[in-house]
């Protein structure tokens, strides 16, 4: 299989770029730091990977975009999966008032992801075959007041992805969403962990294992399905009262 | 946070701090001058408090292959690489780690820190005799490359120096080349302890071998033992079909409450085992996974004995003194009907030049005790007969040994702070347990 993962660097994205890797796969990497993406390309082909390219983009830099997909397109030929992973924790009391914060991070999160699907998706469309894959969160699953700017964002890209799983769907390209619930990685260091928490190691595993099955919307892991029904169940003049 | 070892004894607060890399670990390191004690810590399978103190370093994102030589069989990677991970690229290629501990969680890190031992030490040695070099972290932020050639002394006091010395960062490991990864084992029953030391004995050319005693039989049934001998199976192909499975069947979930271990229940056990075992096949091929990780199928198995914790106990004596001094400790454990299911007896070859490395010539042995106001009598009993001996206690096992048990067990601990005194003047690295032995 050939595979394509952007926002490779990434906790959850190294650990499923190395299942693949173990089995021998061939991958293409996108990131915006250079070193990291050397260090974990080698790492990769000792695991196994038949061959590691990648390619360095700031994605924030979306007219890089067409350059760094027309790369691994170059290096892969096709591509079979392509797992979108990049993202960012705001600070959402600072982003809430300060717009140009805020616009940064919907872009990290939303806009940037859009236009990675937007040229990723008549691609496919043309290979007529396929998998796209994006890291979303259950934060989209509704707007809390903790983490509303993040929760828009991942929210905009799950609305994105579902309408165009039905556009693609013809097509025979599958669109997943994966939506983790709270992971211990670099992205949440500062925060407590408790019970809830999952290691990078095991939402990979469920990553690869939903894109085999065809999922379309992946909690990872499962229970958070049950979590965000009786969260998106809460009345609004109750639910507007918690501070969580 | 709260923080354990293996054995879940004893606990700890400490500031858990996982740098993504060596550049942020380097910060950690020079830009507060303020901090703490601190150790590193890698996957936590020591069981008493080498890795616990006030500031613990995860070497958790330390978790890269590096570089492979296929030529030279060696392997690169960073030290929170586990060696299950590392197997995973070796067997492919037809390699094996040349040292395996009973579990293969824990990390690269935390193998040259205890310079642990397999199997087959009497004929391979230790851990730290197939690391080619590793890359040091000192105090002062500086990164020094140590082997047995290059920076010697470093080398030395840091094999088995249990994270004293500094951060390993990575290392090379040499690996062996073997005909195949399906283990072909023996078995034989010893009926005392002598027939034990016999049976090893008369088998010293057998790769593996290790024996499993029975710690509750006193009386005539004392030393009553199983002795596994293995090899790899020259007759296999396995390496072709190098499917590396995870085989996770069952995890206790929760603490067992520790009053189901007692000595009735583990004589049960105990006997049922030598019973079950002396019926079946004497010989049998398998899988290296179930030869040498047969616990790691159960996750969390350590919460079998109830939240209070266990601990284990791990000394070696000198050939000479072995025997004696083993039926003595063996006596005193049953006689006590403490003890735990069964222990783990293995002969040990050469020792190496690693300041404060555990295997000398002799005989290890090891019993698992849960945990109990009673048992450190009978702990500092033991620590007695261990000493008479002339032997010493292994330190990544260790969770209460006094500071004049360890000095008599390792002479070289006045050379080893030396060492470690020119790389740490300030004394920042430190472990509840280097406290305790007057280490640090
Ligand atoms: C089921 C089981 C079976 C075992 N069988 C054996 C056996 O057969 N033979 C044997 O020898 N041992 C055995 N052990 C013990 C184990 O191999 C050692 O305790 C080993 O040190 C654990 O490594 P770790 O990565 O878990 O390290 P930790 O427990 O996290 O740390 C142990 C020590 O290593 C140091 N350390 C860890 N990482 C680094 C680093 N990057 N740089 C510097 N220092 C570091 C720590 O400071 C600490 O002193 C067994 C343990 C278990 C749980
Ligand atoms: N951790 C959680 O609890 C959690 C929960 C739900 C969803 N998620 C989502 O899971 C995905 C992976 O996160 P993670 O937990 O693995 O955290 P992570 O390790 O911090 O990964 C975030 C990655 O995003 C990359 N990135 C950020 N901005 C970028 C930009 N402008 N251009 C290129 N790359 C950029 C970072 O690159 P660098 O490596 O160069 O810094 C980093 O690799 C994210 O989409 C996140 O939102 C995480």
């Amino acid at each position: 299989m050939k595979i394509l993962i952007i926002g490779a660097t990434s906790a959850i994205a190294k650990a499923t770029a190395r299942i693949y890797a173990e089995r021998g796969q061939e991958l293409f990497l996108i990131a915006r730091n250079e070193e990291k993406l050397d260090a974990l390309s080698a790492d990769l082909t000792v695991r196994g990977a038949q061959r590691v390219g990648h390619a360095v983009v700031d994605l924030n830099k979306y007219r890089d975009h067409g350059k760094a997909i027309d790369a691994a397109f170059d290096f892969l030929a096709t591509i079979d999966i392509a797992l979108i992973c990049h993202g960012s924790l705001p600070d959402q009391d600072a982003s809430e008032i300060n717009f140009k914060l805020a616009e940064r991070e919907i872009n990290t999160n939303g806009l940037s992801v859009i236009s990675l699907l937007t040229i990723l998706s008549p691609k496919l469309k043309q290979q007529g075959n396929g998998t796209i894959a994006v890291i979303t969160s259950v934060a989209g699953d509704r707007g809390r007041a903790s983490n509303f700017v993040y929760g828009a964002a991942k929210s905009m890209v799950s609305a994105y992805l579902q309408g165009m799983r039905g556009k693609l769907f013809p097509h025979k390209v599958h669109m997943v969403d994966i939506r983790p619930g709270l992971v211990d990685s670099p992205m949440t260091a500062h925060l407590k962990k408790g019970l809830l928490w999952s290691s990078p190691e095991s939402i990979a595993n469920k990553i690869v294992a939903g894109i085999a099955a065809g999922k379309h919307t992946l909690y990872a892991p499962g229970y958070w399905r049950v979590i965000m029904f009786v969260v998106r169940l809460i009345p609004e003049f109750i639910f507007k009262r918690l501070k969580f | 946070m709260e923080v354990y070892g293996w054995g879940r004894f004893p606990k700890a607060s400490a500031e858990l701090l996982e740098p993504v890399d060596s550049e942020s670990l380097i910060k950690i390191l020079t830009a507060n001058k303020k901090i703490g004690p601190m150790i590193a810590r890698g996957a936590g399978r020591s069981y008493g408090d080498s890795s616990l103190s006030a500031n613990l370093i995860s070497s958790r994102f330390l978790d890269s292959f590096l570089g492979l030589d296929e030529d030279a069989a060696t392997i690169r990677c960073g030290a929170g690489v586990s060696l299950g991970s590392i197997l995973k690229v070796c067997i492919p290629r037809g390699w094996f780690l040349p040292v395996l501990p009973g579990t293969k969680f824990v990390s690269v890190g935390g193998a040259i820190a205890a310079d642990i031992h397999g199997k087959n030490h009497h004929l391979d040695g230790s851990f730290c005799e197939h690391v080619a070099e590793f890359t040091l972290l000192l105090a002062s932020g500086e990164k020094v490359t140590c082997s047995a050639q290059q920076n010697t002394e470093l080398f030395h006091a840091t094999c088995g120096g249990m994270g004293l010395t500094g951060i390993i960062l990575d290392a090379t490991i040499k690996c062996e080349r073997v005909s195949s990864v399906s283990i072909k084992q023996r078995s034989l029953v010893a009926n005392t302890l002598s027939e034990c030391f016999e049976l090893l004995e008369a088998n010293t050319d057998s790769k593996y071998s290790v024996a499993w005693l029975d710690c509750l039989a006193g009386g005539n049934k004392l030393g009553r033992s199983m002795i596994y001998l293995a090899q790899h199976d020259d007759n296999s192909d396995s390496i072709k079909e190098p499917k590396y499975k995870n085989r996770r069947r069952a995890t206790v979930a929760f603490d067992m409450p520790a009053f189901l271990i007692n000595k009735f229940t583990l004589g049960l056990f105990n006997d049922a085992y030598f019973n079950l075992k002396k019926k079946v096949h004497r010989e049998s091929t398998v899988n290296y996974d179930t030869y040498f990780f047969p616990l790691d199928n159960i996750g969390n198995w350590n919460r079998l004995y109830g939240a209070r914790g266990f601990l284990q106990y791990q000394f070696v004596l000198p050939l000479d003194t072995a025997l004696e001094g083993i039926s003595q400790v063996l006596f005193k454990v049953s006689g006590a009907g403490k003890g735990s299911f069964l222990s783990v007896l293995k002969k040990f070859g050469k020792a190496n030049a690693n300041l404060l490395s555990f295997p000398q010539p002799g005989y290890t042995l090891s019993l698992d005790f849960k945990r109990e106001k009673s048992l450190f009598p009978l702990l500092d009993g033991l620590d007695e007969i261990v000493l008479a001996h002339g032997g010493k206690i292994y330190l990544a096992k260790d969770a209460r040994m006094s500071e004049s048990v360890f000095k008599a067990g390792y002479p070289e601990w006045e050379k080893f702070l030396e060492t470690k005194l020119k790389v740490d003047p300030r004394g920042i690295f430190a472990s509840l347990q280097s406290e305790r032995i007057g280490l640090t």
